[in-house]
């Protein structure tokens, strides 16, 4: 991969030189909520600090939107949403939640609105130090090495950006003079002393290796039990996780003597009652256990059977925001350990 | 009418079908017949018994529902139809010729490479007729690519029979073997008395080996029929059944139909009784 260097004095003039391919998007803190949402100013983005509560799958697989509209002559599909965009400040775990929604939503048949908003969108990286929750080294997404355009790593006195796309290099063109070609053995040396010390910075950590098997041999355990005499369904943790893609259609009638409407898609989450339930009033999976065993079952053993990797990316917002602490680290230390959490 | 065939570009479009004809086949259930107002779409829509499609009523939603004809038979899709919700609700308020939306076909559908050149023994219960009338019909229709085959149904009354006419009619076939059962015989009756696995009674001899067998049914006959089908010494992979989830996508996308890593809609709803012990959840 070419990898380049960036004195910090350039950053903010190439940054901002990149609304050529697209309309900025970022972290930005608007209204005292930090959000990805669109970049108005430079000076609202936040690098590598407090992450967004609500992930970044938000500006691919929306909270809700209009997936058709219909009328007499039928269903007429809306993309009216996709433009062309530049995504700034995405950490590695980030660009690995969306690498895993990409196995959900590229694999055939291919979701169109997703599809059509990860083509038109670049992802320029930045790297981040852990916060207390984040343990996404135990999760192997601390780094990243594919699925972004650009990726910067602050040194503090330089930038190494790596350049991971066709795209990406046609942005370096725009602004060359501002890269540099000759990373040299000291620059090379500030690297790897940083990523040690942020090796060293991980509060929070896991064995995660264990968890399909972990999962699979303790699928009757109480500890299962403990927990969902906990939760309230509420259905935050789904909501938060940047690997959470469930999502559920309704059709919104117009007020119009006319059949005219549209047909919304929304987050939807497992851990809803009503998740399973089919016409005619059965529920296949009406217990809060059996719901709450689907949602670990997905993140720390179904999806590495399909796709050779686990949906966690260890971002920690699940430990930020369940309000009973029922998450990936309080369930997979219960499970691993048998022993409910101290209270 | 202008016929748009976005499923090509977009999986999730919904294309425009006429209900052709429509009868109730007991109370509360109705037979539908619909076919794409594109006549190339309708003769070259093409599925495998099992499979089933999304049918939508714009405004009202879009619910799944199990193809109950034959892809020998092309042109005309069936569907047999319970009144259970409010899709259904709308659905039942559709005159012949109104226009429908459906997309599909979704799903595995029965294993027919598996089947062929075997005996196969359908196992039906109430409903669960419907989306197995689909390879009933397949085998009569390639009659040459199968060994015997035995369709057992079973329904409570006389009154709850599906496809009565049709189903009587086949009686009089000599290369099918069907054996009808009611629970109890509230009317004129002529055929057996009791659940459907009493009917296995009267089955002559089966090669296991030889044998495939698909079911479907309320979740309360699966048991007993596995168990009739175990004491055959059917192997567990030769024993197909197709299940219901709630699918709301069909294309394993929206996660409603999830179960430890697999999709009901994309790799069921057929799902052999192998799989009910390997994946959990299942039955």
């Amino acid at each position: 991969m070419r990898i380049l260097k960036m004195q910090p004095k350039f950053f903010q003039e190439f940054i901002e030189s990149l609304n050529k391919f697209g309309t900025i998007y970022g972290p930005v803190k608007k209204d005292g909520v930090l959000k990805y949402d669109r970049v108005e100013a430079f000076d609202e983005v936040v690098f590598d600090g407090e992450r967004p509560m609500i992930p970044i799958k938000k500006l691919f697989h929306p909270k809700k939107f209009d997936m058709f509209h219909f009328d007499k002559d039928g269903f007429t599909p809306d993309y009216s949403s996709i433009e062309k965009r530049v995504i700034i400040g995405v950490p590695p775990c980030e660009i690995h939640s969306l690498l895993r929604l990409d196995e959900i939503f590229m694999e055939r048949p291919v979701d169109p609105y997703y599809a059509k908003q990860r083509e038109n969108s670049a992802i320029i990286g930045y790297s981040c130090l852990p916060g207390e929750s984040c343990f996404c080294k135990s999760t192997g997404t601390d780094i990243v090495e594919e699925g972004f355009d650009l990726f910067f790593v602050n040194l503090g006195k330089f930038y190494l950006v790596w350049v991971g796309s066709s795209l990406g290099h046609d942005m370096v063109l725009e602004r060359e003079d501002y890269f540099d070609e000759n990373v040299t053995h000291n620059d090379i040396e500030e690297y790897i002393d940083w990523r040690q010390a942020r090796d060293k910075m991980f509060k929070a950590s896991f064995d995660f290796k264990s968890m399909p098997d972990i999962m699979e041999l303790s699928y009757n355990s109480p500890i299962w039990d403990y927990f969902a005499d906990k939760c309230l369904s509420c259905g935050q943790c789904s909501m938060v996780c940047p690997t959470c893609n469930c999502y559920t259609v309704t059709d919104v009638l117009e007020v119009s003597p006319d059949t005219k409407g549209r047909r919304e898609r929304y987050w939807d989450s497992c851990m809803f009652v009503d998740y399973s339930l089919v016409a005619g009033g059965h529920n296949f999976r009406g217990a809060r256990a059996d719901r709450l065993k689907l949602w670990y079952t997905h993140k720390l053993k179904a999806y590495a059977n399909e796709y050779g990797k686990p949906a966690c990316i260890g971002c920690g917002r699940c430990v930020r925001t369940c309000p009973v602490d029922i998450n990936v680290l309080t369930v997979a230390q219960a499970l691993t350990e048998m022993e409910v959490p101290a209270q | 009418m202008t016929v748009c065939n976005h499923s090509d570009e977009n999986p999730f479009q919904p294309e425009a079908a006429r209900i052709v004809r429509q009868y109730d086949l007991i109370e509360d259930h109705r037979f539908f017949q619909v076919r794409f107002l594109d006549m190339e779409r309708a003769m070259t829509f093409t599925y495998n018994p099992g499979q089933f499609l999304m049918l939508s009523i714009p405004g009202v939603g879009e619910a799944p529902f199990s193809i109950s004809s034959t892809p020998s038979r092309p042109g005309i899709l069936e569907l047999g139809i319970r009144r259970m919700g409010k899709v259904t609700e709308a659905l039942f308020n559709k005159s012949d010729n109104d226009v429908v939306y459906i997309r599909g076909p979704y799903g595995n559908g029965f294993n027919l490479d598996q089947m062929r050149g075997k005996d196969i023994l359908i196992v039906a219960g109430g409903l669960g007729v419907i989306p197995l009338r689909s390879i009933l019909y397949y085998v009569l229709d390639n009659r040459d690519q199968f060994e015997r085959l035995f369709f057992l149904y079973g329904v409570r009354t006389p009154e709850e029979m599906l496809f009565r006419t049709e189903f009587f009619q086949l009686k009089e076939r000599h290369d099918i073997e069907c054996l009808y059962t009611v629970d109890k015989a509230t009317t004129e009756w002529s055929e057996d008395v009791g659940v459907v696995t009493k009917l296995f009674t009267k089955l002559p001899e089966i090669d296991p080996h030889q044998t495939n067998a698909v079911i479907c049914g309320p979740p309360v006959m699966y048991k007993y029929v596995i168990q009739e089908l175990l004491k055959l010494k059917l192997p567990k992979n030769q024993i197909q059944m197709t299940l219901e989830r709630r699918m709301k996508c069909g294309l394993g996308k929206c996660g409603h139909c999830a179960l430890d890593h697999i999709y009901t809609c994309m790799d069921g709803p057929v799902f052999t009784y192998w799989d009910t012990l390997h994946f959990r959840e299942l039955i």
